[in-house]
């Protein structure tokens, strides 16, 4: 930057009548170009959606409509009769096919029944079927039962919650002890702490994995929950650096007070720390919803102790033939996550600016 | 990092001035007993583990048949050379690096330039709507673009032919076009990468835009003279994560390819094959070989990342 600012002509303080407009442009054109691509990005939430609510009928339909339809029918003298777009001179009508012929049918046309038949030359078979909006909530049910998703939901939630207790707990003792404590080679600790982000997790894995059938682990869920009671390196690096951020005054207050470190740490540094506290919870009970790879080697054959995204899978597999079935899963399966973020963004977004940013 | 606790010539100087105060000892001892979960945790399941895999690395351990263990030398090592599923495990997983990581970075970096604009109105409900889909599980996220994507039901394909006129590929069927399905399907979790450039676009100090307009610097000059290199230290940290995380792609990948790489071993990653050999084949000796090789493979790569940030990223208060 240079030294000295040549003086600037700040604009006058005059709102003529063009800057605003030009503002004005400038706002709409922004925002209408970021919906535009918002909704390009959230168009297969609504697919899913549309698609949730058709039955297996609507979507092999060949002529499948945008939105859940069925063909629409028109009682006549107790007997329900396809309506039909007949295309006349005065536009298209919605006339019911009563007798259908080869070249020519009778149709009735419902707003006038009582005119009574209407013979009409032509191929029935080229007209449009007439569609009125029809969605169905049959495969949310149908899916839950299908694959047992109430017992998805639970095994997921006992995993998830456990090991949200689990990694609070020991990330919240692991990153006070990295933040408040002067010992010999913290800062070793710590660097070796931060590589481990880095490490991928196959280079554990077989050993683990041996290591936990050794032991009678294998098909429980103790691999997914125990080993999150010995802290993650992620969560104590976001809470090290919430911890640090409040000023010491207050812990060296209560220490001289008396106050253990552990009674500190509870009374002084935790009231403190709540948004960060929630996001750690966050992240590894979204982590836990989400894991697909330990449950897969861990839980695989017990079909009982299957979480949700392992479960989900056959859904995957049999999207070709039964969509409506898959999307109503997928929408309930989404739909505790997603409230959850609502309710909890702002503390959640934080965390992820803590761990990315403040380096 | 800010210097913290004893610096290393402090350290010295503690050691040689014998004993700890009885208040220091105790300090260092409370701090270990907090410390104690991680240490405890990093021994057992990440050192010991990692030790151990080096062993089995060098041996043909079968769980199922463990009385015929051997060690067999550099032979998993040698096998990793020929091994015809090995070339292709890692032509699919660098073909997927190099389309999707760069895509990774451009795309949410972009969205955060857009929804950080002071022209957009509404820009929390942007910011939170962009990042809803990075919250939906994996398996569902395969499960909803599986739709979409669908050759001929599928809405991308309908929009292809409504505004190109031609037929869409087949994503997940076709050996070219599984992962540019697989990239696209990743659009849907840039949020993380998203709100963290957003914070980074944030901090760039105001002053510096408005010295550069007054020097008369365009819009797009603006940016990539002033936004990119003021943000590159989040643009390194991004791409660091980008890197480290597609080289260990997995989980959309086993369910397209139903485990077993399908179509025709497109998506037949590096990491999917190393699952294959250890828990299908129950060749653990042999995977644990692959691991140690993945592992060495994106230390490097990140060694070097780290090392070229000297050239292109730009810490303002100093590294």
């Amino acid at each position: 930057m240079r030294a000295q600012a040549p003086a600037r002509s700040r604009p006058a303080p005059v709102w003529s009548l063009r800057r605003r407009m030009r503002n004005f442009t400038a706002t709409a054109t922004v925002t209408l170009f970021a919906l535009v691509v918002l909704l390009i990005f959230l168009a297969p939430l609504a697919y899913m959606t549309l698609t949730a609510v058709k039955t297996q009928k609507q979507v092999q339909d060949p002529y499948s409509q945008f939105l859940p339809g069925s063909p629409a029918t028109f009682n006549y003298q107790g007997k329900d009769y396809p309506l039909l777009n007949v295309p006349l001179d005065d536009g298209l009508q919605e006339w019911a096919l009563v007798k259908p012929g080869r070249e020519a049918s009778d149709f009735i046309d419902p707003a006038n029944p009582g005119a009574g038949l209407i013979h009409w030359e032509g191929r029935w078979r080229v007209l449009d079927p007439v569609y009125t909006f029809d969605a169905s909530l049959e495969n949310f049910p149908t899916a839950w039962n299908q694959i047992r998703l109430d017992r998805l939901f639970r095994n997921t939630l006992i995993i998830a919650v456990l090991g949200t207790i689990g990694t609070l707990l020991s990330s919240i003792v692991v990153a006070y002890g990295f933040a408040r404590f002067r010992i010999p080679g913290i800062n070793v600790l710590f660097l070796i702490l931060i590589a481990t982000i880095i490490l991928p997790r196959q280079v554990t894995l077989i050993p683990t994995y041996i290591f936990f059938r050794a032991i009678g682990w294998g098909g429980t869920w103790l691999p997914l929950i125990i080993p999150h009671f010995f802290a993650n390196a992620y969560n104590v690096f976001l809470l090290r650096q919430y911890f640090r951020s409040i000023p010491r005054d207050l812990d060296e207050a209560a220490m001289i007070d008396g106050a253990s470190p552990f009674r500190t740490l509870v009374s002084i540094i935790l009231p403190q720390s709540i948004p960060a506290l929630t996001a750690v919870g966050l992240f590894h009970f979204f982590f836990a919803w989400n894991d697909f790879f330990e449950p897969l080697v861990y839980l695989q054959g017990h079909e009982e102790l299957y979480t949700l995204s392992i479960g989900m899978t056959q859904f995957a597999n049999i999207f070709n033939t039964q969509p409506g079935l898959a999307t109503a899963a997928a929408m309930m399966a989404l739909a505790l996550p997603v409230i959850m973020f609502f309710l909890a963004q702002r503390a959640f977004m934080q965390g992820i600016v803590i761990t990315g940013v403040e380096k | 990092m800010a210097p913290h606790g004893t610096s290393s010539t402090g350290l010295q100087a503690t050691l040689r001035r014998k004993p700890l105060s009885a208040l220091a000892r105790r300090e260092v001892l409370s701090g270990l007993a907090f410390l104690s979960p991680w240490i405890f945790g990093f021994l057992v399941f990440t050192l010991l583990p990692m030790a151990a895999s080096l062993v089995f690395s060098v041996t043909n351990y079968n769980p199922i048949h463990p009385e015929e263990l051997e060690f067999v030398g550099l032979a998993n090592y040698a096998r990793m050379f020929t091994d015809p599923f090995m070339r292709q495990a890692w032509g699919v997983t660098l073909r997927f690096v190099l389309i999707s990581v760069p895509l990774s970075i451009a795309f949410p970096l972009a969205l955060a330039v857009l929804v950080n604009s002071e022209r957009l109105f509404a820009k929390n409900l942007y910011r939170t709507l962009f990042y809803l889909p990075t919250m939906i599980p994996i398996v569902v996220n395969v499960i909803i673009w599986g739709g979409i994507m669908n050759s001929t039901t599928g809405w991308l394909n309908q929009a292809i032919e409504f505004l190109f006129g031609v037929q869409g590929p087949r994503w997940y069927q076709d050996p070219v076009w599984v992962i540019p399905a697989l990239t696209i399907m990743g659009f849907w979790g840039v949020g993380n990468t998203m709100v963290i450039m957003l914070a980074g676009l944030q901090n760039v100090p105001t002053e510096l835009y408005d010295a550069s307009k007054v020097d008369g610097a365009s819009a797009s000059q603006r940016f990539l003279q002033v936004t990119l290199p003021m943000i590159s230290p989040v643009i390194f940290y991004n791409l660091m994560l980008a890197v480290i995380g597609s080289f260990q792609y997995f989980v959309q990948a086993y369910i397209i390819g139903n485990g077993r790489g399908d179509p025709n071993g497109a998506t037949m990653f590096y990491n999917l094959y190393l699952y294959r050999i250890a828990f299908n084949f129950l060749d653990m000796g042999y995977g644990a070989t692959l691991a140690w090789a993945m592992f060495v493979v994106v230390l490097i790569l990140t060694i070097i990342l780290w090392k070229s940030q000297r050239r292109w990223v730009y810490y303002a208060g100093g590294e």
